[in-house]
């Protein structure tokens, strides 16, 4: 066994130089897997086979020259992966194996990554907890007692527990981010149309976005421009032309975040990253996104309302089990959905929240005129316990407060450790760009990394 | 204040095409009439003369050449790969009632 | 004198005969294919795939809006229709509802509300207790075409769609036939009180879906079967519900299908995987000059120009192809010596079916003219000829030697009298003078 380094460029340096194997590799993601997976249950497929197969093939040609070369990358099972079971978490798709694979599955695979598992989410990705999944939760590396954050529950757990070099999630209101951030990984929402959907089981047409994670900005940067780009299958997907970062960028942090039930230690950490950025001589302004305290209710009808679309087709009939299958949650998204967008309500509800997400988005226009990214927490909390929200749906679709804005109005967000809590829990912040400016939320994130000195840490 | 009656329940759940147990619906019912009443909210906005967003890539015309591609197609035995067929054929239990589509 | 007065309004569906489906890149042409043999994971609502518009679908619909006067919307949107059914893999059909790609427009006088672009869905076939899908339709292109409640006869109703069948042929935006499916049309059916009907000019509270009418003889007779059920309920004053209904050949009557006590909820909302279609930009005045002449002007200037009988105009008419050839025929044969009538050509083509013999018009024009020249003697016969009647007139002869030119002209008519005035007038003279020019004479 070797120790697996926590980085692309070290892993590609080691491969290079003989000081380790792929297959080298894969034992010692596979060696923790089975020593920690039935614990913390990450993994609801461990692709051993196509591993091990991948890295013979790679040790074979041995020049590791692609951008991904030898890179363990574990897939939140909502990515269909052609032959290998995808099941959503849910029981509805217990045992269903893909025709076909995602354009991101196949884009990682021809840049040399190594396909190590599918990984456990909240089911059809509908949480921010994890505990959604019809196969239980995913319990915290950090710390057993809490959660890993979802709906990327399981991808978070993989690369924090070492059982991945990188993993894939999705995005919609926060599901890579806030799991990111509960788990001390830097976590990547693109711009909506950079990255092609085509292959991941849909949840909210509008909003859906495949979301990357890793343990430094760099390899996010790596990932993403192996997975950005048109593949001619999903509409709304653009190349996107290069920007470049202002050489004064100007920050921003909108007052209406300091809400009631932020806890004091994200707090005090958002203000020392004010602090950091400033040190380095960049200019932190306060800023107003009036519509802010909206953003949770136009989510919650706009994304439920999309959901009970595209769970429709989950009749059982080509694939997959009946309806009875579905659990609590999409049961209950699906409901409402369907009420938001029925005759009657649909004016004062689905076309109503149509009508203020634009005010949402003519917020961010107006604050991305003055400062190119926006600093802002990723949870009001730190991760907290399991059963903690599980009562109270309300209580846990709040957890969105400060995700949801980046999907409503398409924009990139990149989510960044920052620190860890007393009680020795991750606590992160994200930062907002405007459409297609993910590279300047890289250079920013690498400078606020470099002057705290971050180093990847996994939880064991 | 939302206050779902059953019967309004039970409309939604067979326009969602879910079959939906007496406990379930008595579990959903508040749980429902709460999330109803928090995202009604958004009345307070005043959203008059706003065109509604319902894409925020402001993409126009993205259309595809009518040429047939059949490395795009899946072969017979894919398509039916994930069920029991008949003969070629996908198979549901017998309808009872006609479709709905006008 | 009519008690009640018919009013109905249809539902047209056009299957564009694009090579690719509507959505996907599977093929539009499913007739006879085995089931599910035409399928990819768009069309087959597999989770996770996502639909891309066909230009030239969307091509098609606007042809047939501008073909029939219709105002082109110059930003289009796709919607998802909601309901759940096992022949719609995705549980929503893509369709269109607000800003569909045409609107208003006009046929035979007859008004039309709107004409939208949309996916068809999978064929359901129901044997013993189980029911069969086939998705091989599933995802093809469908260009619906929604007339107002204008028409007050079965006659009215058959023009039409007749009509906009020919027309689709003629744009070749479809093979548009009923038989193969490749045309459906649905008629809503109601009866109002005459009385009623001019004073208040409102419709009646209800109305009738008469469905799967898969040819004219069919939707004759269901048309007629359901005006004479509805006219007898209203006689013995039953109240009329709204409801479909379909024809049953057996009983020469029509049967409920389903009855709907109000509308569907379909749940209408924009379809955010297909970025709207902003006309403009596509150009419709290109559009515009790749419309040819529809039968309505054909018809007309066939009158005009060829004045032929109203039969005729019609056969040649209700097939692009044969107007088109008899138009060459009679282009052709324009340039030949002996022009033939036009009224032949037509009478070759319609009565003897010339044009099936002679698949390029060329074929037919040489046959015409070998028609006109087998009447005439053969070389043979008519040089005999001429040496007999030159033999028998040598003062003739010399009157020509001597310069009396058209003295050829006797000449003439006496070899056409020994050929019993089979000659061939081109050839008599050629022969006269070469043989005269000849030292013999």
């Amino acid at each position: 066994m070797i120790n697996t380094p926590l980085t692309i460029k070290e892993t590609q340096d080691g491969l290079k130089s003989k000081k380790f194997s792929a297959v080298e590799l894969v034992d010692s993601y596979l060696a923790q897997i089975k020593k920690y997976n039935s614990e913390y249950n990450i993994f609801l497929t461990v692709t051993e086979e196509l591993a091990y197969k991948k890295a013979k093939e790679l040790d074979q040609i041995g020049n590791f020259s692609g951008p991904l070369s030898g890179v363990v990358t574990a897939y939140k099972d909502i990515f269909l992966t052609k032959g290998v079971r995808t099941t959503a978490a849910s029981k509805i798709l217990d045992n269903y194996i893909p025709q076909y694979s995602a354009t991101t599955v196949k884009k990682i695979e021809q840049a040399g990554g190594i396909i190590i598992g599918k990984t456990n989410c909240d089911a059809f990705a509908h949480g921010a907890s994890g505990e959604n999944s019809d196969y239980g939760a995913t319990f915290n590396p950090w710390n057993k007692e809490y959660v890993t954050g979802g709906s990327s529950s399981g991808s978070a757990g993989a690369v924090s527990a070492n059982m991945s070099l990188v993993s894939l999630g999705s995005d919609t209101g926060g599901s890579t981010r806030q799991p990111a951030n509960f788990c001390n990984l830097v976590g990547l929402k693109p711009t909506y149309g950079a990255i092609s959907r085509y292959g991941v089981i849909a949840m909210s047409s509008s909003l859906d976005t495949v979301g990357s994670l890793a343990h430094t900005v760099d390899d996010i940067e790596i990932m993403y421009d192996v997975l950005k780009g048109e593949d001619g299958l999903d509409g709304n997907v653009v190349n996107p032309k290069p920007q470049t970062l202002n050489p004064k960028p100007r920050l921003g942090i909108a007052k209406e975040y300091f809400i009631e039930g932020l806890d004091s230690e994200v707090e005090k950490m958002i203000d020392s990253v004010k602090k950091t950025y400033e040190k380095i001589g960049i200019e932190v302004v306060e800023l107003s996104l009036p519509h802010t305290k909206y953003m949770v209710p136009v989510y919650y009808i706009v994304m439920p309302a999309e959901v009970s679309s595209n769970l429709g087709k989950f009749d059982g009939i080509r694939y997959g089990n009946d309806r009875s299958a579905f659990g609590e949650e999409a049961k209950r998204r699906i409901m409402l959905g369907s009420y938001v967008l029925s005759a009657g309500y649909y004016d004062a509800y689905f076309e109503k929240a149509m009508k203020v997400r634009t005010k949402i988005v003519g917020d961010f226009n107006e604050a991305f005129k003055t400062v190119d990214a926006i600093i802002s927490p990723v949870s009001p909390t730190p991760a907290f316990k399991l059963g903690e929200n599980t009562n109270d749906p309300l209580k846990m679709y709040l957890e969105d407060v400060y995700t949801t804005t980046a999907n409503l109005v398409g924009i990139p967000a990149l989510a960044l450790p920052s620190t860890f809590s007393k009680s020795g829990l991750p606590i992160g912040f994200q930062l907002m760009g405007p459409r297609f400016s993910e590279y300047n939320l890289f250079e920013l994130g690498k400078k606020y990394h470099k002057e705290i000195d971050y180093k990847p840490k996994t939880a064991f | 204040m939302a206050k779902l009656t059953k019967k309004q329940v039970l409309h939604v759940a067979e326009l969602s095409n879910l079959t939906l147990t007496d406990s379930e619906i008595k579990k959903l019912t508040p749980q429902l009439d709460k999330i109803i009443d928090f995202v009604a909210k958004l009345s307070e906005v005043d959203t008059d003369g706003v065109e509604p967003t319902s894409q925020t890539t402001g993409l126009t015309n993205i259309l595809k050449e009518d040429i047939v591609k059949s490395d795009e197609s899946l072969s017979q035995d894919e398509a039916l790969s994930a069920t029991d067929d008949q003969n070629g054929y996908f198979k549901v239990p017998s309808i009872l009632t006609n479709r709905s589509d006008d | 004198m009519q008690k009640y007065i018919t009013i109905i309004g249809l539902e047209i569906h056009i299957e564009p005969n694009t090579k690719s489906k509507m959505f996907c890149s599977c093929s539009q042409n499913h007739f006879g294919a085995k089931p599910n043999t035409q399928t990819c994971p768009i069309c087959l609502g597999l989770p996770g795939a996502l639909p891309i518009a066909n230009k030239e679908a969307i091509n098609k619909t606007i042809k047939l809006g501008l073909a029939l006067g219709s105002k082109i919307f110059e930003k289009s949107y796709f919607y998802r229709k909601h309901y759940f059914y096992p022949d719609l893999p995705k549980s929503f059909q893509t369709s269109q509802k607000d800003n569909p790609f045409c609107v208003g427009g006009e046929l035979l006088g007859k008004q039309i509300n709107h004409i939208h672009l949309e996916e068809d869905a999978g064929k359901l076939i129901h044997s013993d207790n189980t029911s069969l899908v086939d998705f091989n339709r599933s995802g093809c292109a469908l260009i619906e075409i929604v007339t107002e409640p204008v028409f007050h006869s079965v006659e009215e109703v058959i023009s039409f769609t007749k009509e906009l069948q020919l027309i689709a042929k003629y744009l070749d935006i479809s093979s548009a036939d009923m038989e193969k499916g490749t045309m459906r049309l649905e008629a809503n059916i109601s009866l109002a009180n005459s009385k009623s009907q001019t004073l208040n000019s409102k419709l009646p509270n209800y109305k009738v879906e008469l469905k799967n009418i898969n040819s004219f003889k069919f939707l004759e007779k269901a048309l007629n079967a359901e005006i004479e059920r509805q006219t007898k309920a209203l006689d013995s004053n039953e109240k009329l519900v709204q409801e479909t209904r379909g024809y049953d050949e057996k009983t020469k009557a029509t049967f409920s299908q389903r009855t709907k006590a109000d509308s569907d909820d379909y749940r209408y909302f924009p379809e955010a995987d297909l970025p709207p279609i902003h006309i403009g930009e596509l150009s419709i005045s290109n559009f515009q000059f790749s419309i040819l002449e529809l039968p309505a002007k054909k018809r007309l200037r066939f009158e005009k120009e060829f004045k032929l009988s109203k039969d005729y105009i019609e056969i040649l008419v209700s097939d692009l192809e044969r107007a088109n050839y008899f138009e060459e025929c009679v282009k052709q044969s324009s340039n030949l010596a002996m022009k033939p009538s036009v009224k032949l050509i037509a009478d070759l083509m319609i009565n003897k079916n010339l044009d099936k013999e002679f698949p390029e018009p060329a074929g037919l024009v040489a046959k015409l003219y070998a028609l006109s020249h087998r009447e005439y003697a053969e070389n043979n016969t008519t040089e005999n000829a001429v040496k007999q009647v030159l033999s028998e007139n040598p003062e003739v002869v010399i009157s020509y030697k001597n310069g009396k030119g058209q003295i050829i002209g006797f000449l003439i008519g006496q070899v056409q009298k020994l050929l019993k005035g089979k000659g061939d007038p081109k050839l008599i003279n050629s022969k006269l003078v070469e043989k005269l020019r000849e030292e013999n004479f």
